[in-house]
């Protein structure tokens, strides 16, 4: 289906195959969070599955990119992603560091190789 | 940069609106220009794009909806697809809610913080736990939920407006800086060898599930990794 205006039609469209689909899972997830204690194994089990798919979360977007990260080769992603750790730890564990110094050694990669 | 304590529920609120000028939001903004410009592509209007961000407020599931559209999936094929990414935000909220928990039970209050449950307020509550003793926890992740959805619509009304005419290089390292984020705070926050396990079995593990398993290969990938990881975890505090 398509949506070219704002007509109440694509709202609804929107609202079901979008924000319900979405928010469902937040629903469930409060449902079943307020029974949990925070020491216990259930939680930490379902903390270590959250970190595990955020973690895999990295590493698909660096293997399988898409857009314009897909034209810069998997060896360059892959450099830059270690320039980005080195630089995060050189500057005593700095987020600023390692997410910008990262993002610029690509971007520079990238420039030179066009 | 030192964070300022926040010991009242106000300050806490203050701080997590303050949560905009972070290099999160920065990567969030970066994310959202992306966003907006696919939305036009797809042939979303300016409404379209900010009624997505405010009712749905997840990135991915947004950008995976717009794709299904301007591919002109039926609708319930978008919604199916919408369901599949948006369940890993089952075990955020499900880690999630228990943290801002604080003596009795606000299911209206958990409700309302459940929906600025997303992989970035995730990670920064859990940043943050050490800091933020448990009754200035809520107001915190609804200041920075407030902030954050402000900073999405923001980036995505910006992307929707330029239709991206920036250079690949740019583009290429603004989508990079997501994963270092993501990568980098799970690195900091990791607190025990079962996070350090689940980070690295779930960096490991996706790039073959992704081949073997498209589609289901992000939850494949929490699943085991992440209970193998927990296995690991327990075995190696109680000791041999």
């Amino acid at each position: 289906m398509t949506l070219s205006e704002d007509g109440f039609g694509g709202y609804l469209a929107l609202l079901l195959a979008g924000t319900l689909a979405t928010q469902v899972w937040r629903w469930i997830g409060v449902a079943v969070g307020s029974r949990l204690d925070v020491g216990g194994e259930p939680f930490q089990w379902v903390r270590a599955v959250a970190t595990a798919l955020v973690a895999g979360m990295v590493t698909r977007m660096i293997a399988f990119p898409a857009g314009a990260l897909a034209a810069v080769p998997l060896g360059t992603r892959l450099a830059a992603f270690a320039g980005g750790l080195a630089l995060y730890v050189l500057f005593r564990r700095s987020l600023a560091a390692g997410v910008l110094g990262g993002a610029l050694l690509l971007a520079l990669a990238a420039q030179a190789m066009r | 940069m030192a964070t300022p304590p926040a010991s009242t529920p106000r300050a806490a609120f203050a701080l997590g609106l303050r949560g905009f000028l972070s290099v999160p939001a920065a990567v969030l903004f970066a994310t959202a220009l992306g966003f907006g410009a696919l939305a036009r592509d797809g042939g979303l209007t300016p409404g379209h794009v900010a009624f997505l961000c405010l009712t749905m407020f997840a990135l991915p599931n947004q950008v995976v909806l717009v794709d299904q559209l301007a591919r002109n999936e039926t609708l319930a094929a978008a919604a199916l697809a919408v369901t599949l990414a948006a369940m890993r935000l089952l075990p955020m909220t499900v880690t999630l809610v228990p943290l801002l928990r604080s003596g009795r039970r606000r299911p209206l209050a958990e409700t309302v913080a459940a929906h600025f449950v997303a992989i970035t307020t995730w990670i920064e509550l859990n940043r943050r736990v050490g800091s933020l003793a448990p009754p200035v926890r809520l107001p915190y992740h609804l200041g920075l939920g407030l902030s954050l959805v402000a900073t999405m619509l923001a980036g995505a009304l910006a992307g929707y407006a330029l239709s991206w005419r920036v250079p690949p290089p740019v583009t290429a390292a603004l989508l990079f800086t997501t994963p270092l984020y993501f990568l980098l705070s799970l690195v900091a926050t990791s607190r025990t060898r079962m996070d350090a396990l689940a980070i690295a079995l779930g960096c490991l593990l996706s790039p073959a599930l992704h081949l073997a398993a498209p589609g289901f290969d992000l939850l494949a990938t929490g699943l085991v990794g992440g209970s193998l990881a927990f296995l690991l975890g327990r075995a190696a505090r109680r000791g041999p």
